[in-house]
């Protein structure tokens, strides 16, 4: 971390609230009524008609189809390329190979600058060089995909191999500390953990391993590409709008703002749909051809050059007191990453927050392998850090003789044990305690193995998810009130189904006071202002910080217009509210002016503002991190050593939540992507040659819904004060915990600990 | 070749090579992508639709076997304006989320209902389980399917 940035941590520590810009509460956050209710989604009836038009289907005139060559080694160099033969097969408009294709700068990695979001800063399609087995090696373009597809079969490719490092164990030996983890140390200590572990009276020590794993969006990875002289039109399936553009206009030497993105819908991302080979390849071949260009990659084209969640090896120690207080809590342990990209996979994260002890040692290195650059995933290092270290906890618990909840409970911090910060709001205890209550686990026999139906072995365990409150920087929103007093809130953010733009249309229509049906919100292109991208569960905290700041705008703007003629005459901000479809007296109800009357008299026919949000110093401030309890009841069949999950129920706290139908859906969503990651998920990935084994959703296997049992979801709804809107975001936090309530239920109904996911059934015959 | 198909009860006749699969020209030639494209392999149900009532992987199948039959994608199930049982009950149970997977749950679903009108529940699930869905909406999908069923059958919600 820089010292600058700490300085201003250890600075803002001291401010008080009320001087650090947005920070001071949202009073909305304790506002009911539109805001939490059940609404459902604005774009269903579109979706279910077939209607809604994803990335791949735009329409354009003259398209011409894309299908992409990879390469079969690891490391090395193309010695020859031949294209004649797909030159000449029907249909073909193009071959590009990276001897035609124009000159592109790399790729600015992300987080390297703001707006920078290339998934590795490795230069596409430039050279003869070969850095992963899949890494594409030509392009083909054909009248139609399936032309496009026979033609790419034609293009023979020569290489010459150099030595690749594709085996983890042998990469592990050169592992070493990356620059940081997001931003913190790799290595982060509290006194002498080693020491204290060793003089502590219970004690474990475990090695934890998790695979890689992919996304698998149902949605393909696909963009309708155009250009129009230097402008560039990309109509893709991507998380990250603004980022897109701007990354792609410095690739190909243009201005930002001569790059249109557009993604109103997003079949599911996950942390996949960003920018990869594939956008930057289709506008190049679109440029050399002087053809629109649609790219829609093969599933197995998808595991070839979009990352995953990357493979890790953790060691969790911990050591107790008699008492239960922790005397040592060690998580370290290693990634396999790229030297080309920056994801280092945060597994050692939660251990920073979760959990009081006198000692620290959190360590993570990654090792450098040659494969595709991993990405994030769906709670990248909370769902597999949280996998190692709420098993472990759950075997010091049973060491102890203690229930793991009780355990919990005698290890709750009362500050953030790590950076000594205040915890802006947060009710773990109350999660296990209401979700517990629940879900009966006052029923569980500590005693493993003790309960039996006939053939299966019948097990309770539970867990602790976390997931960190974040708040981009960088975001605009704008609001236009029109004459007849309806609203239009916008800004560049994304839809993938979360609920995003039902949501946000809620959250407007009661920070404005009107109802839903005067409300729009628009989103999903780079024409509007700027965003911020979503992910890290971010969206929702980054837009609200936006809107509100624009409302500030609004509210003065609205009060210079209403003059001294209006019943609000002489009234300040701060002594107004929203109401009616207008402002409003906060101390005399009577008082009120309808935003169409104040634009009637100022002969405006419309209003419109537009302002950025301010830095997010709360999270400077505060620990601010959404907590879970999670329960699963499995069944272990004892004959064949089969898994089901039969149950599950998690119980959050997650600030206030914003509409409880598209809540639920988020949070059991990441529930059962945590059934995938701690019973069937599991990119295979061959050490000898680099190559992923299991491209396809035949053998990397998704949840179905046989899978799927009944699950419960709860909340506690508690506002966070230092949260816009008192939300802090939900959609990462559900897979998070979930492998391990399953890992340790299912010892609890066998006896046997599977520290390395997925749980298949031959690691339990 | 030239094939003619009835889509969504409009005679429709495509001129392509014979092995072209019914969702490329769906997709492509029709301008009907309501049918989607997940993997192309027949492992995600993502382009489910039906032919003469019966569900198939239109990613599989070859325009040459379908001369003169019937094919029924999610558009023939109504609009955005006047969505059909099986959409209205999709919608009221919100089971889209992203609603990449859904077009196709419904097309399985639907040749479910009109197959068996009491199709229980472990029967809806078992149909249905060629269908993938990673936004993980599986149970309200389920619930849907069984409130459409019920609103074919006149008995409302
Ligand atoms: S696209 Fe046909 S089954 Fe996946
Ligand atoms: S709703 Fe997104 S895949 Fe099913």
């Amino acid at each position: 971390m820089s010292i600058i940035q700490d300085a201003v941590k250890t600075a803002v520590r001291f401010v008080p609230d009320r001087w650090l810009p947005g920070a001071s509460p949202d009073p909305l956050r304790e506002k009911h009524g539109l805001l939490g209710a059940p609404i459902s989604r604005v774009d269903g009836p579109l979706k279910v008609a077939g209607q809604a038009r994803f990335a791949a289907e735009v329409p354009m005139e003259g398209l011409a189809y894309a299908t992409l060559v990879h390469s079969t080694i690891a490391r090395g160099h193309i010695t020859s390329l031949d294209t004649s033969k797909a030159e000449a097969a029907p249909g073909v408009v193009l071959v590009m190979t990276h001897e035609n294709a124009p000159r592109m700068n790399a790729p600015a990695m992300f987080m390297s600058r703001p707006d920078a979001v290339g998934a590795s800063d490795l230069p596409v399609m430039q050279n003869r060089d070969i850095h992963w087995n899949g890494e594409p090696v030509a392009l083909v373009l054909a009248e139609t995909q399936e032309q496009a597809d026979h033609a790419a079969t034609l293009v023979k490719v020569e290489y010459e191999s150099a030595t690749a490092v594709t085996d983890f164990q042998a990469a592990k030996l050169a592992a070493h500390h990356p620059q940081s983890i997001l931003g913190e140390p790799p290595l982060f200590e509290i006194g002498d953990a080693e020491k204290e572990l060793n003089e502590a009276h219970h004690r474990v020590d475990l090695v934890f391993r998790t695979p890689r794993h992919n996304h698998n969006a149902i949605e393909l990875h696909g963009a309708t590409v155009r250009w129009d002289g230097d402008e560039l039109t990309v109509h893709d399936a991507t998380q990250m709008l603004n980022g897109t553009a701007g990354t792609l206009a410095e690739i190909f030497g243009i201005n930002p703002d001569q790059v249109h993105v557009s993604s109103p819908y997003v079949g599911g991302g996950f942390g996949g749909k960003a920018l990869w080979n594939h956008q930057i390849l289709a506008a190049a071949a679109s440029r050399l051809s002087g053809r629109p260009v649609r790219i829609v990659l093969s599933r197995e084209s998808v595991f070839r050059i979009v990352g995953g969640r990357t493979t890790t090896e953790q060691r969790v120690a911990l050591g107790a007191e008699r008492n239960g207080s922790l005397r040592a809590l060690i998580h370290t342990g290693t990634v396999a990453m790229t030297e080309h990209n920056n994801c280092p996979e945060q597994f050692t994260f939660p251990a920073r927050h979760l959990y009081a002890s006198k000692s620290f040692r959190l360590e993570q290195s990654v090792a450098d392998m040659d494969m595709m650059a991993n990405t994030f995933m769906r709670a990248p290092g909370e769902s597999v850090g949280t996998f190692a270290l709420e098993c472990a906890l759950d075997e010091l618990a049973e060491q102890m003789e203690l229930d793991p909840i009780e355990l919990r409970r005698r290890i709750e911090p009362e500050k953030d044990p790590t950076s000594n910060n205040p915890f802006s709001s947060r009710y773990l205890l109350q999660c296990f305690e209401q979700g517990g209550e629940r879900f009966g686990w006052n029923r569980r026999d500590p005693k493993p193995g003790a309960r039996r139906e006939g053939e299966w072995l019948v097990g309770l365990g539970c867990a602790t998810g976390t997931y960190p409150y974040h708040r981009m920087p960088g975001g605009s929103a704008r609001i236009r009130i029109e004459a007849d007093g309806s609203a239009v809130v916008s800004t560049a953010v994304h839809e993938m189904g979360m609920g995003t733009a039902t949501v946000q249309a809620q959250a407007a229509a009661a920070r404005l006071g009107l109802p839903l049906e005067k409300v729009r919100f628009d989103y999903g292109d780079t024409s509007l202002p700027k965003g911020v991208l979503a992910g890290g569960s971010t969206q929702t905290a980054s837009i609200s910080a936006a809107v509100i700041a624009a409302n500030d705008e609004l509210v003065k703007e609205l009060i210079r217009l209403a003059g001294n003629d209006s019943p609000l005459a002489g009234l300040g901000a701060d002594k107004l509210e929203a109401r009616d479809e207008g402002l409003a007296s906060v101390d005399e109800p009577g008082r009120h002016e309808t935003y169409a009357s104040i634009l009637a008299r100022a002969g405006r026919d419309h209003l419109e503002v537009e302002a950025a949000a301010p830095p997010p110093l709360e999270m400077m401030k505060y620990s601010m991190h959404s907590t879970a309890a999670q329960f699963a009841e499995v069944r272990v069949n004892s004959v064949t050593g089969e898994v089901r999950v039969c149950r599950m129920l998690g119980s959050f706290d997650c600030g206030r939540i914003l509409n409880a139908k598209t809540a639920t859906s988020q949070f059991r969503g990441g529930m059962i992507m945590g059934i995938g990651l701690a019973l069937t998920e599991e990119t295979l990935f061959d050490p000898r040659s680099g190559r992923i084994m299991n491209p396809s959703l035949a053998e990397y296997h998704v949840p179905v819904h046989m899978d799927v049992p009944e699950i419960e979801v709860m909340w506690t709804d508690i506002p966070d004060p230092h949260a816009p809107l008192g939300a802090r975001g939900i959609g990462e936090i559900g897979i998070t915990g979930v492998a391990a309530a399953i890992a340790n239920a299912v010892y609890n109904a066998t006896g046997r600990r599977v520290r390395d996911l997925p749980i298949t059934l031959d690691k339990l015959l | 070749m030239a094939v003619t198909l009835r889509v969504n009860g409009k005679e429709q006749s495509v001129e392509t090579e014979p092995d072209t699969p019914l969702l490329y020209v769906l997709r492509d030639d029709l301008a009907l992508n309501g049918a989607k494209y997940g993997c192309g392999l027949g492992q995600c149900g993502a382009c489910t639709v039906l032919v003469d009532d019966k569900p198939v992987l239109s990613c599989l199948t070859p325009l040459m076997l379908l001369e003169g039959r019937s094919i029924t994608t999610v558009e023939g199930l109504g609009t955005v304006g006047k969505p059909g049982p099986m959409q209205q009950a999709f919608i009221e149970e919100q089971a889209a989320q992203c609603g990449y997977c859904i077009p196709g749950m419904m097309m399985r679903a639907e040749a479910l209902v009109r197959r068996n009108p009491d199709a229980g529940d472990t029967e809806i699930r078992d149909a249905l389980e060629a269908n993938l869905c990673r936004c993980g909406t599986h149970s309200r999908i389920l619930k849907a399917v069984a409130r459409a069923r019920d609103l074919k059958r006149g008995g409302g919600a």
